[in-house]
């Protein structure tokens, strides 16, 4: 598309900007570009920075495909393969549940797995999904320097139906666990933004310091906005975030107390201004758990101090959120938010309701078992999702789990303990749907819907595997550490995460989003398989060892064909009767000198010993080839 | 050029067509004539067998690191002293907690949990009951069973291990590195306490380093009933945990431990770490175990990282178990004089020749093989590290040795500090490793730290070992067919294959026998009451010996005593004998090299020189009498009970009479209670060969 645009003409290029000023000038809902900064000081010392980006564009047909703000390359991808919502996120590092959150809209939207998690609804007809799916996976593997085109092969992506959490049977998933996270990944991601990381608040990202960081997930989610007018295209929202969890240098002596930040400590740069093609750029506070009450209203107490008084405070049921515009900043007088803490203070973070982890059981390449799991957490917010029908307290969790093909699980072997005890009934297990795997082909997908009662302690689902064998060439390299399962899917449909403001906050993007229910969902650890593996780094002996058995076997089969034991016999015999030492020599001398074989008529032996040789030779060059051939053939494969 | 072809033709003619008589093919001219002449090729095989083995500690290879990524010693040890008092801190305290406060509450084990989750780690307790020694016949092979069917469990006596795991902090938690130091929480003394010293200062560091991409878990193995049955038993719950209702956690006390296990991925490698008694040398000393169970190694490379490091960065005296008897046996230094002068006389030859060492590094080299070969053959893990081989994980245990008092604080902090960063380049090696340890050797014999021998070198003297059993076998197949012929008419003359058919049932019977008595001992350990040791192996000798009499009356021809020679012709038997021995060593060679080598020095000497004795007595000539005494002292030694008293006796405990069954009892016990395959060798291969020997030399021709 972009060799279609420059090939243009360029009048025609001309005749369109004119024609494109004349349609915005005319049209006033305007493309919008918003930018804000989340900063959280997390329980375990550490500090949680989210970098949310919005680009909209309205719903309009009269721009074209020309934009103002809204990056070229995401709208060009959005027409060429109809993609209707879409969600692209590079995690490096773990998610902490436990430390850094589970319920809260934060998490739920940013705790992704780690490498790359890609899924896709389209706006196609059902037979074109999967081609439009191969074609988006290999465009974002361009514009985002990673290896996403090997979520084209069919073996590596899935089509949940409901586990996903979004109904749709246009819907494709998959992740890549294994791909590692980059500065690489981080610019193409920039470029996407009209400031790039040259001016505001894109510009604290620097690099050392955001990779420093013990988590990192950069995320880009699109969506098609209808706008319900007929003969008017749909808009499209861009969401761009980054969250890292930082660890601030601690200088302080005293071990009790959070350590203190400030922007330029934490990033190593300060924010110099906004960018000025965003409508809004905020820099947002959100502390958790605070135990002076009247730390609720005050940016300087008893227990921490802001460096800035805020623009704005808002309070939500547990946290409050201090606002900062950063309009006012400038080279003489940047904006570096710093928080002090005086008090040594403790708090907790929301919790999913249960806790999942995901490991492997067993031993052996031969078979193992998948376990996952779940643990009640110490969450007072349990009563939030409880379902009481049928007079009966509940807590529902779906599970969407990938199993590669290599992984063949049985799944007529799952077993689910609740609270030690094992459950044989349907009574947990509401819903589930299965589709097995096929050798080469497809990957394994399983969703399942269970039912816990609120007061479960633990829950456990196991489920066993075979482990298969790849073809020689299937072996990724490093082959040797193993095979992973991509992480599973936990989410909890009854419970919702949302910041519960009073206040209508339309204009602040990041919080109306945040005030948004959004689905509590958490995923589980990648696992590692470790899959029977053949010794690459001797390629010498199995060509030897293939060498021999092919010369032994071709050289007892032709010997065995070839050789006439009572023949042989036979001719001797005749021969000694026959015919002396000195003229058999005689007659094959004369032989050998005419070049043609021996006409004696007393004995046909030197016709058959002639021809004999003619079949040896044949033989051998035989040899030589089906050698040659299959040293081609192993050296090829190798 | 015509000239050279008429001589081609020439020689030729003479070859091919000049006699009429057919030539068999060279290898069957060669297998001919290794037949006919198989007195002297199995002397000469067997002796260069043993020499073999007597010349591999001159031809062990230097270790070298073969996995690249492993870079060990390339970085810079990152522990500070603030690390290093840290650990100081937690053995003062438990050594204080100790004095003041007595019995076996878990708050020694709470105090080192603090003390964790202070460095940020994540801490659990787990409750693992001792296990009894349930052995089941059946389960040789199979898997580590989950322990989920011990029976009633007393409340009164668990051990309670205590884990801390740190997540790191960019990796994906897939992999996991595992620490394990074992610790009285009863008896400990004060050397023991010092290996948290170690782990503690490392585990402070790792706590706060970045490169971390695997967990690290810190494992205290509440060692109270043993070293190996805490980390088994934590193995057990991390891979095969059992979702049902625990008895043990029925048991209420004061800790509170249910559901608290954690996991951390996929466990590359793990370390055993034990601080034992004082050094005798000046340098600390530092000792490997490597052996697991059925001669299972980790790989080499493991042991390479461990000692380059150790040796090259902190200096420490490395040294892996040797047979101290050995090193003052007189023949052994002979041996190693002579190889020490033709190795000088090579030299003296040609300059590249360099294979004599001193007799005294031979001396060394021989004794370490010599426990090498014995721990590999004997099937039993030398430390806690074996339980980690049953899950494929390579482990080593690391007995150090420091040379002062433990009351020394100043030294202490230094010990400290070269023990912690000998463990932190090792976990950093391991770390650096992207692929699970693949590319060095598993099959291997060391003769010191840093040399081996692979397997290419030492299964050598193995097959030179074995090889004249199917040689003299085939040749007294052929001698025993020729008297049977000469002795029966032409009637048999059909029948000529078969006619190891009926020896072949007396060897099946006998083998049989041996497959029950190895069963055996189950039941006889299922019977009621406290039995000694002593008794079972009683009860055992005299239902065996029973059960082999009614062999002999029920079965035609396998007795020895019966007056008429009923039976097959003793030299098709032995034939038939030697081929189920050959068999025999080579499966046990596949399952455990060591334990197949060792029979194989007891087994084919006796199989080769075992004859009837009645003949060679009423002949009465020196050299008869002389093979019929060389063979009856071989069968004596050939006896599995025979031959562990030798043992015993050159290790220096004189054993007799009942003690000694007791003693045996107690062995074998140990074997299978390690599903040691040294045991089914002894009763499935061993003892049968022995009997049949027995039958041979008392056979009545």
């Amino acid at each position: 598309m972009a060799g279609l645009v420059l090939t243009r003409p360029i009048p025609l290029l001309i005749l369109q900007s004119f024609l494109l000023a004349v349609a915005f000038g005319s049209n006033e809902v305007e493309e919008e570009f918003s930018e804000a900064l989340l900063l959280k000081p997390l329980p375990d010392r550490k500090v949680l920075a989210h970098f949310h980006f919005e680009n909209r564009a309205p719903p309009s047909n009269s721009h074209g495909r020309h934009h103002h703000l809204f990056p070229k390359a995401i709208s060009q991808l959005v027409q060429k393969f109809r993609v209707k919502e879409m969600e692209l996120s590079f995690t490096q590092g773990r998610w902490n549940h436990e430390h850094w959150g589970g319920s809260d809209p934060l998490s739920s939207m940013n705790a992704k797995p780690v490498g790359v998690e890609l899924w896709a609804v389209f706006d196609v007809p059902h037979s074109q999904v999967d081609a439009s799916w191969k074609n988006l996976t290999h465009a974002l593997s361009g514009l985002f320097c990673a290896s996403i085109n090997y979520l084209e092969s069919s073996a590596s992506y899935a089509a949940p139906t409901w586990g996903f959490g979004r109904n749709s049977d246009k819907l494709r998933y998959g992740s890549l666990p294994r791909e590692a996270v980059c500065t690489e990944n981080l610019t193409p991601w920039l470029k996407l933004l009209p400031c790039r990381d040259k001016d505001g608040i894109s510009a604290l990202m620097n690099r050392p310091s955001v990779y420093r960081g013990f988590y990192h997930s950069q995320r880009l989610y699109l969506s098609m906005v209808d706008s319900g007018e007929e003969g008017v295209g749909s808009g499209m929202l861009l969401e761009q975030t980054l969250t890292v969890v930082l660890q601030p240098d601690d200088v302080s002596v005293e071990k009790h107390l959070q350590p203190s930040w400030s922007l330029s400590s934490l990033f190593g740069r300060n924010v110099v201004g906004k960018c000025v093609l965003a409508k809004s750029s905020n820099v947002y506070l959100q502390m958790e758990g605070l135990a002076h009450p009247e730390a609720h209203t005050l940016w300087k107490n008893a227990e921490f101090e802001l460096s800035i008084k805020p623009d704005r405070t808002l309070r939500e049921s547990s946290s409050v959120l201090f606002i900062y515009s950063i309009d006012k900043s400038s080279d003489s007088e940047p904006f570096d938010l710093g928080l002090t803490w005086k008090l040594p203070s403790k708090w907790s973070c929301q919790q999913a309701p249960l806790h999942a982890s995901r490991f492997l059981m067993g031993s052996g390449n031969e078979r193992g078992a998948i376990a996952i799991l779940l643990k009640a957490t110490e969450s007072q917010d349990k009563l939030s999702g409880r379902d009481l029908t049928n007079g009966r307290c509940t807590i529902k969790a779906n599970i969407f789990q990938i199993f590669p093909w290599y992984v063949k699980v049985y799944y007529h072997t799952l077993q689910i303990f609740v609270d030690q005890q094992q459950n044989t009934s349907s009574e947990v297990l509401k819903k589930i749907n299965v589709s097995p795997s096929t050798d080469k082909m497809s990957s394994g997908m399983m969703e399942m819907m269970l039912e816990l009662p609120c007061e479960v302690k633990s829950a456990a689902i196991s489920i066993e595997y075979d482990k298969g064998f790849l073809h020689i060439d299937e072996y990724p390299p490093d082959a040797n550490q193993g095979f992973d399962i991509p992480s599973a899917l936990i989410s909890f449909p009854d419970h919702h995460a949302s910041l519960d403001f009073k206040e209508e906050l339309s204009t602040l993007p990041l919080l109306s989003k945040f005030k948004d229910k959004s689905l509590v969902r958490s995923y589980t650890e990648v696992l590692l398989v470790p899959l029977t593996t053949p010794d690459f780094s001797m390629p010498y002996n199995v060509i030897t060892i293939t060498c021999t058995v092919f010369a032994l076997y071709f050289g007892s089969l032709l010997n065995a064909l070839r050789r006439r034991i009572g023949e042989e016999e036979r001719f001797l015999k005749s021969k000694g009767k026959k015919t002396g030492g000195l003229k058999q020599l005689l007659s094959r001398f004369t032989a050998k000198i005419r070049g043609r074989p021996v006409e004696s008529p007393s004995s046909d032996s030197p016709a058959t010993r002639s021809s004999i040789l003619s079949t040896k030779l044949l033989f051998k060059i035989i040899l030589v080839a089906v050698a040659a051939a299959a040293w081609q053939f192993f050296s090829t494969d190798m | 050029m015509s000239t050279e072809h008429r001589e081609k033709e020439e020689e030729e003619v003479k070859t091919d067509g000049g006699s009429p008589k057919i030539k068999p093919r060279p290898i069957v001219q060669l297998g001919i004539f290794l037949i006919s002449h198989s007195p002297v090729f199995s002397v000469v095989f067997s002796a260069a067998g043993v020499m073999a083995l007597l010349l591999l500690p001159l031809l062990a290879k230097n270790t070298y690191i073969s996995e690249n990524a492993l870079m060990p010693g390339s970085a810079r040890s990152m522990l500070s002293h603030r690390d290093v008092s840290d650990g100081s801190k937690l053995v003062n305290d438990i050594q204080n907690f100790r004095l003041n406060h007595e019995g076996q509450g878990v708050e020694v084990q709470r105090l080192i949990g603090k003390y964790m989750s202070e460095m940020g780690a994540e801490v659990y307790y787990q409750k693992f009951q001792p296990d009894g020694n349930h052995f089941h016949p059946l389960h040789f092979f199979s898997g580590p069973a989950s322990y989920t069917d011990l029976g009633n469990v007393s409340c009164a006596s668990y051990g309670v291990n205590v884990a801390g795991i740190i997540r790191a902090p960019r990796g994906d938690g897939k992999e996991s590195i595992v620490l394990v130091t074992p610790y009285d929480f009863i008896n400990g003394g004060d050397y023991e306490a010092l290996s948290f010293g170690i782990a503690s200062s490392l585990f402070s560091l790792l706590a706060r380093v970045t490169w971390l991409s695997k967990d690290i878990i810190w494992l205290v193995a509440d060692s109270r009933y043993g070293d190996y049955r805490p980390v088994s038993a934590w193995l057990s719950e991390y891979h095969t945990p059992s979702f049902e209702v625990s008895d043990l956690s029925k048991c209420d006390d004061e800790l509170n431990i249910s559901d608290s296990f954690r996991r951390a991925g996929t466990v590359a490698a793990a370390l055993v770490v034990k601080v034992d008694g004082r050094s005798e040398r000046f340098e600390d000393t530092l000792s490997i175990y490597a052996e697991a169970s059925n001669g299972q190694m980790p790989n080499l490379d493991l042991i390479n990282v461990v000692n380059y490091l150790a040796v090259h960065r902190q200096g420490f005296y490395v040294k892996v178990e040797k047979v101290v008897s050995l090193l003052s046996s007189s023949w052994l230094k002979t041996v190693g004089e002579i190889l020490e002068a033709v190795g000088k006389v090579a030299r003296t030859l040609n300059p590249d020749w360099k294979f004599g060492i001193p007799a005294a590094d031979y001396l060394e080299g021989s004794a370490t093989l010599a426990s090498s070969l014995y721990s590999q053959a004997l099937g039993i893990p030398t430390g806690p590290h074996g339980a980690f081989r049953d899950y494929q994980v390579d482990a080593i245990t690391l007995k150090v040795s420091p040379r002062f008092p433990p009351g020394n604080k100043g030294r202490q902090h230094e010990f400290f500090l070269r023990g912690a960063q000998l463990l932190e380049g090792t976990i950093r090696s391991v770390n650096n490793l992207l692929e699970k340890f693949h590319q060095s050797f598993f099959l291997y014999l060391l003769t010191s730290p840093g040399k081996f021998i692979s397997v290419g070198v030492y299964m050598i003297a193995f097959a030179l070992l074995v090889a004249p059993l199917p040689m003299v076998a085939a040749s007294l197949y052929i001698d025993g067919c020729n008297t049977l012929t000469n002795a029966t008419d032409n009637s048999a003359e059909n029948l000529k294959s078969w006619k190891w058919l009926r020896a072949a049932k007396q060897v099946f019977a006998l083998h049989l026998l041996g497959f029950i008595v190895t069963l055996l001992p189950y039941f006889i350990s299922q019977l009621p009451g406290e039995q000694s040791p002593t008794n079972r192996s009683i009860v055992w000798a005299t239902t065996s010996s029973s059960l082999l009499l009614v062999t002999f009356v029920t079965i035609p021809g396998c007795s020895p005593f019966s007056s008429r020679p009923h039976g097959a012709n003793w030299t098709v038997l032995k034939s038939v004998t030697i081929s189920a021995a050959f068999i025999g060593l080579c499966l046990m060679s596949i399952i455990n090299f060591a334990t197949a080598e060792i029979g194989a020095l007891l087994l084919v000497p006796m199989c080769l020189m075992v004859r009837p004795i009645k003949p060679d007595l009423r002949s009465g000539r020196v050299k008869s009498l002389l093979c019929a005494l060389c063979s009856m002292v071989l069968v004596t030694i050939g006896f599995p009970v025979m031959f562990f008293a030798i043992s015993k006796g050159l290790l220096g405990e004189g054993l007799v009479g009942l003690s000694l069954g007791g003693e045996f009892w107690t062995w074998l016990e140990s074997l299978w209670a390690w599903k040691s395959a040294t045991y089914l060798y002894i009763g499935m291969v061993h003892l049968p060969c022995w009997l049949l020997c027995l039958c041979i030399l008392f056979h009545p021709s």
